[in-house]
């Protein structure tokens, strides 16, 4: 067998999965951690004033990073939740749902930080913009992923069937965004522009791809450690799951 | 073993499920009365004045009739699953897809059809203007087939639940979303005496997508649940 | 230094946001772990019953 197969055999494999992610993640961790000082830094203290909306843009710096992410854990899921039905690895299963509260995470922080960044621009917390309509449906989305995966009492079936769910999701979203953006056109015509064709600062730049940057590893980080619970719960009658039990008692 | 032909499974599952409904013929009315309800409940909310009430009035028995049949989506597999003939009808040697499709056309046909025939007299307890009346019948005739189809998607994923109301309407309502502005839009630009032909046609895209994809999505779902 | 934290009058805005996007993420990486402690716990405890059932049984 191909040497590369062989490894991604060994991949799906949950033992050797377990102890792969253990010893990658506080490389994760780290990275995620000096990304997001490096950016916030950039953000808060290098970049320049916007000169039309003052200081408030720099909320950019947290909600757009989030806005991506929200959209490429959804591809993630939905790519795992794939490979989970059709070639039923469980290994997927376990990193398409344990990348389902992460995906959320994302979204409500970008949801929330556009309503703040909102206010004073905008004047209103809330307008029924494309974009942001889009985003609470994902919101909705990935919700209903959640719900399914905690409702169904068996967890593999509860997997697939989530994976499912979101397979239809990513069908709905294109749509969700085209009807959306049909909607609003006909209602009140374009909307706040935030950036438009304008060129952004190199100052303000950089900072925000280190925080695109950063994000990613936060997620990479979290979804393997997510992972590697789900793993332990799912294998828990399994004797490598006993062994880490066993190892780590508290000492009384 | 023969099992006779797949035509003839459709029409047992035809007769069957016409059957049940019948033997059960005051639930059917259910969500009409749910329909009309929530409609009354909009002039003691806004007032009485036409005028405010007609703005609304499209709009408001659209999102009545998708309550309503949200409602009556949770029954749709239910009886079947708790005598056990659900089973069997996944077990059986004949396409999944097509027997599902009958069965969510005998449900659109016993809960859907009489929404729609109720509608005009929703709207017109809500001074919907006449020319607006063609444009709300034919964007409703396209879209409750359509939400009857997306949502027989996911109450197959929540079959095998006691308690899945809240979670249904959590799963069907973001797959909504865009048959309803489709319908609305065609509602309003009728309102506006703008042309409507453009989201009617959209819907009736997207009804024959779905008469294709959703049987056959319903039976991978109902698959993957039943296991 | 209060000229930074104000943002030019948007310092509300701004830090909430900031905020915000620091607590959700530090409960999101927080959440497995606590997950974790609460399912070796329980994997222990069922352990522990089994080994007495078969002690009791011998």
């Amino acid at each position: 067998m191909n040497p590369l197969l062989l490894w991604f055999h060994k991949l799906g494999s949950p033992p050797y999965f377990y102890r792969l992610a253990g010893r990658l993640l506080p490389w994760l961790w780290a990275l995620a951690l000096a990304g997001l000082a490096l950016g916030l830094y950039g953000g808060l203290f290098v970049a320049p004033r916007d000169y039309q909306q003052g200081d408030a843009f720099r909320i950019i710096f947290v909600h757009v990073p989030c806005a991506w992410m929200s959209l490429f854990v959804y591809f993630f899921m939905a790519a795992n939740g794939f490979i989970a039905l059709v070639w039923r690895i469980k290994l997927s299963e376990t990193l398409a749902m344990a990348a389902a509260p992460i995906g959320a995470a994302f979204t409500f922080i970008c949801l929330a930080t556009g309503s703040i960044w909102g206010k004073p621009m905008w004047g209103t917390w809330w307008t029924w913009d494309a974009r942001l309509t889009s985003e609470l449906v994902l919101l909705f989305l990935y919700l209903g992923v959640i719900g399914l995966y905690h409702a169904i009492e068996d967890r593999r079936q509860a997997a697939r069937a989530a994976a499912f769910l979101a397979l239809i999701g990513i069908v709905n979203l294109p749509i969700v965004h085209f009807s959306v953006n049909w909607w609003n056109t006909l209602h009140q015509g374009s909307t706040v522009k935030l950036f438009g064709p304008s060129l952004i600062d190199a100052r303000m730049l950089w900072p925000l791809l280190t925080m695109a940057v950063a994000t990613k590893f936060l997620f990479a980080a979290s979804l393997l450690s997510r992972a590697r619970v789900d793993l332990l719960e799912l294998e828990s009658g399994k004797d490598w799951v006993r062994q880490i039990a066993l190892a780590e008692e508290p000492r009384a | 073993m023969s099992y006779g032909t797949a035509t003839s499974a459709c029409r047992a599952v035809f007769v069957r499920d016409f059957g049940l409904v019948w033997r059960r013929r005051g639930d059917a009315l259910n969500p009409v009365l749910f329909a009309i309800m929530v409609v009354a409940l909009f002039p003691f909310a806004l007032g009485p004045e036409p005028k405010a009430l007609q703005q609304i009035s499209a709009g408001a028995v659209l999102v009545a009739l998708l309550l309503a049949g949200l409602l009556s989506l949770d029954a749709l597999f239910r009886s079947d699953l708790e005598d056990g003939s659900l089973e069997q009808l996944v077990l059986s040697p004949h396409p999944l897809a097509l027997l599902l499709a009958c069965k969510i056309a005998v449900h659109w046909l016993t809960t859907a059809l009489p929404l729609l025939l109720v509608a005009p007299l929703l709207g017109e307890m809500l001074y919907l203007p006449r020319p607006v009346l063609g444009t709300l019948m034919a964007a409703l005739a396209l879209s409750t087939p359509l939400l009857s189809l997306i949502g027989a998607v996911c109450v197959a994923l929540t079959v095998g639940m006691r308690r899945s109301g809240m979670l249904l309407a959590l799963l069907v309502l973001p797959l909504y979303v865009p048959v309803l502005i489709f319908a609305a839009g065609a509602c309003n630009a009728a309102q506006q005496g703008l042309p409507t032909l453009a989201p009617l046609l959209w819907l009736g895209a997207a009804l024959a997508l779905a008469l294709v994809l959703a049987p056959l999505a319903c039976a991978a779902a109902l698959r993957i649940s039943l296991n | 230094m209060s000229e930074f934290l104000s943002m030019g009058g948007y310092g509300g805005y701004v830090w909430s946001a900031f905020a915000i996007f620091i607590v959700v993420l530090a409960l999101d990486a927080l959440a497995p772990l606590l997950k974790r402690r609460r399912v070796l716990r329980e994997l222990r405890g069922r352990l522990r019953r089994t080994q007495k059932r078969n002690e009791e049984n011998t």
